[in-house]
């Protein structure tokens, strides 16, 4: 247990010494810089002339079928990784399970292709 | 080969999964247009007709898959070829709305197959996850089915109120199946039963908490009180044919898996789980008898008047004897014939392209067209209970397993209730009679009209000792495979 | 060990206090960001409980795809939040009078039957251990496919559900998009794509229909 939590120990340092630096950026300024604000100067610069509206705006619904599509298929190889590890041991049976698994999701697959789901307009 | 017949208990449903995706593949393929559409539906009713066979022809002993987690036995092939019936059922009363609401896709029937293998696993289910998986397969499908009209506002919202009250409902399921697997350290049916039945089970706090939660899952899927506040509005915004399926088979599934994971897991902590069944079934009672006096719309009627059907079923539960086991059976088979007849008649209330859906406008059907008249007038006095009817042996065999089982209250309060639905049932009969015609509906098309004609010879002869005697032994012995 | 226990508060920690300021933060945009932190700690929590793999997934499926899916969402609908804090503040008395009282019920069992975990724990089962020298994502694989086949597959159904009406809901076609058809242009032979036309002198040729459409 501990040995494995271990192996991780380099990445806890990596995340801390990323911590540190980012931090040590952003606070940085904070202490050092020379800061004069001006309402001028703080506020939204648009080409010339005042904001319109809000700079966020709806997203195509489209993105969202994308999206969706793509989780689905990240599920789907996420089932990829165990079966890879533990190849050796779970035979031809275990292989052909993951194949019929992989051929129902390619009928999915080909279905969304036909419809034209992967094609933007 | 040898590996592939131990596999032949699940061909029902591997027919139905592959057959689904093989049309699937025939719908992306074929041309985009609603003849293509049609065929495939007529297709998958194929399909579903196989699989019932399938399911026929099995022999008649219990067999066990895949570890334990899928069993087949004589419960299971009873309510599977029920939910075959519904699904069929619906089928058939969609192809025609469907032409005429432009809704006609592929799709809708591949759902359907879909939803239905999903059905027949949560039947099969011996083990928590075989549940829960079958029961979202089941559910995935019906939230899409329920929103397939996406430009009508209130499909989407009945698609999006289902969905978001469904996922409440299986994160609560999925809640309890993890106490229960964390206090029994098991997922299978027979080894929670083991641990539940030891004398201090009744002490464990966490698996009854466990046990409660499941069971909340499960009365939101068959619509319970408390857990129906979804039923009213999806059924009325949901189009009419799928409100129809909603209304036949997944409620027959739902309380299938009711019954099994109550009867075959929880035998030990039986003292617990009726107080929850009894209530549910006299809450579920009042409210679909009361809450449906007031309602204008048809769906919206028939959605409260599935509630309270759902709360008479539980009342054989409620009893926890073998009768009371067989009588949920019975009143299951009753019911689910009764909804799809009751449906083709409000499918068959047409005006040129346009769907009725207010009672008003039944007004005087007897003078413009006596035979529909006559068979909702028939369905309706069944679903009331009015003897000699099948709605009335129905309510029978329900009130007379709980009397056997001491439950003098909880018929009484059957009775009242459903003297009370006998009101609104009877209304819709002399609307149709008494009062004056309004226009005359479109002709019913023979698909609507096979299913009315079917529905109303089965409630006429189901008194009759030969048909009535058979689905009743049938039932004692699919209720005796569970343990009941 | 003090290590651990160090590591589990650090996630323990962060985890909730990202998971309040999802509820918290006025902007659902920062709401997101916020729980795509959670599940960075929940991550980290599964790594110490020796669950590599669900930590791994976690990170792949929920940061990786379900936040992104979050904050598409959260763009695609235009929400007023000047209308959804008045509904709050309207609701806000009647939320805190039924979370008090389910806090008093708490209370009350918790002063009437004390704290005791000792029947809840008595019947449970005795859970396998876990084998050590297999690394977790092995140990699964050991099990999905073969023992758990029937779920696996149950699952690959569920997801080709999901497919199916992610399309059904949500995809529409415009009208009149030109598309490129690389096969249609492949197939083209110059008696298909070229038409010679006489054109006699002191008249207008007029274009045939055929070849105008690839």
């Amino acid at each position: 247990m501990t040995q494995l939590l271990l192996e991780y120990l380099p990445i806890a340092v990596f995340l801390a010494v990323a911590l540190a630096i980012a931090l040590a950026m952003m606070i940085a300024p904070f202490i050092i810089a020379v800061r004069n604000p001006d309402p001028e100067k703080v506020s939204a610069y648009e080409c010339g002339f005042d904001a319109f509206d809000d700079a966020r705006m709806k997203f195509d619904v489209r993105f969202y079928l994308v999206c969706l599509l793509f989780i689905i298929f990240d599920l789907e190889i996420a089932f990829l990784f165990p079966w890879a590890a533990a190849f050796r041991d779970i035979g031809l049976f275990g292989f052909w399970s993951m194949i019929i698994f992989l051929a129902v999701l390619t009928i999915g697959f080909i279905y969304e292709w036909k419809k034209g789901a992967l094609e933007w307009d | 080969m040898s590996i592939l017949v131990g596999y032949a208990p699940v061909l029902p449903e591997i027919l139905l999964a592959v057959g689904a995706m093989a049309l699937l593949m025939l719908g992306a393929f074929g041309p985009d247009n609603e003849k293509s559409g049609e065929q495939i539906t007529w297709l998958a009713l194929l399909l579903i007709v196989a699989a019932a066979a399938l399911i026929v022809l099995q022999p008649p002993k219990t067999e066990q898959l895949f570890e334990g987690a899928f069993v087949v036995d004589r419960f299971s092939r009873f309510i599977k070829l029920l939910v075959l019936l519904g699904s069929a059922g619906a089928l058939l009363l969609s192809v025609d709305y469907l032409k005429k609401k432009r809704l006609m896709k592929f799709e809708y029937a591949v759902l359907v197959l879909l939803s239905t293998v999903g059905m027949m696993m949560m039947v099969s289910a011996n083990d928590l996850i075989a549940l829960y998986l079958g029961l979202e397969l089941q559910s995935m499908a019906l939230y899409v089915l329920a929103s397939m009209q996406r430009e009508n506002l209130r499909s989407s919202e009945a698609g999006l109120k289902y969905f978001v009250l469904g996922a409440l409902a299986s994160g609560m399921l999925l809640y309890g199946a993890s106490l229960i697997y964390g206090f029994t350290g098991s997922t299978s049916f027979p080894v929670i039963a083991g641990v539940a039945q030891a004398h201090d089970a009744a002490q464990n706090v966490g698996l009854i908490v466990g046990l409660v939660f499941l069971l909340v899952g499960l009365a939101f899927k068959v619509s319970a009180v408390p857990f129906h506040m979804w039923t009213p509005d999806v059924y009325e915004g949901a189009p009419t044919p799928v409100t129809a399926f909603f209304a036949s088979a997944p409620k027959i599934a739902a309380m299938a898996l009711l019954m099994r994971s109550l009867g075959v897991a929880f035998p030990g902590l039986e003292p617990q789980w009726l107080q929850i069944i009894w209530f549910v079934a006299i809450a579920s009672m009042l409210l679909g008898s009361f809450a449906a006096i007031g309602q204008t719309n048809i769906k919206r009627l028939m959605a409260y008047s599935s509630i309270g059907h759902v709360g008479f079923a539980l009342v054989g539960l409620a009893a926890g004897t073998h009768e009371g086991a067989q009588a949920v059976l019975i009143y299951l088979v009753i019911y689910i014939v009764m909804t799809l007849g009751t449906f083709a008649c409000i499918l068959s209330m047409r005006r040129g392209d346009e769907m009725i859906e207010e009672i008003d406008q039944l007004s005087g059907l007897a003078q413009t067209n006596l035979p529909m008249a006559f068979t909702l007038g028939m369905l309706m006095f069944s679903l009331a209970g009015i003897p000699p009817l099948a709605g009335f042996f129905a309510k029978l065999y329900v009130f007379s397993a709980a009397v056997q089982a001491g439950l003098f209250p909880l018929a009484v309060i059957g009775v009242l209730a459903s003297v009370v639905g006998a009101y609104y049932y009877i209304r819709i009969v002399l609307i149709m009679f008494v009062k004056d015609p309004e226009e005359k509906f479109a002709p019913v098309s023979g698909k609507l009209g096979f299913v009315m004609a079917a529905s109303l010879v089965f409630i006429f002869v189901f008194a009759t000792p030969f048909v009535g005697g058979l689905i009743v032994d049938a039932a004692g012995a699919a209720a005796k495979s569970l343990r009941f | 060990m003090t290590l651990i226990a160090f590591f589990f508060y650090v996630f323990a920690v962060l985890c909730i206090a990202s998971a309040a300021m999802v509820i918290i933060a006025r902007n659902p945009v920062h709401a997101v960001l916020f729980l795509i932190l959670a599940f960075f700690n929940a991550a980290g929590l599964f790594v110490l409980l020796g669950a590599e793999f669900l930590a791994m997934l976690l990170v792949i499926v929920y940061v990786g795809a379900v936040a992104v899916l979050f904050l598409f969402v959260v763009m695609m609908l235009d929400v007023d939040f000047a209308e959804l804090k008045a509904g709050f503040i309207k609701n806000a008395p009647v939320g805190a009078v039924v979370g008090g009282i389910v806090l008093v019920e708490l209370a009350l069992l918790f002063i009437v039957h004390g704290f005791d975990l000792g029947t809840a724990g008595k019947l449970q089962a005795a859970t396998p251990p876990i084998e050590s020298g297999i690394a977790n994502t092995e140990a699964l694989g050991r099990l999905i496919y073969t023992k758990y086949v029937y779920f696996f597959q149950a699952s690959g159904l569920i997801l080709l559900v999901a497919m199916i009406g992610a399309i059904v809901l949500t995809l529409r076609h415009k009208e009149g998009v030109k598309r490129q058809s690389i096969a249609a242009q492949v197939a083209r032979n110059p008696a298909t794509a070229v038409e010679v036309v006489k054109v006699p002198s002191g008249s207008a040729i007029v274009p045939s229909s055929q070849g105008q459409n690839s």
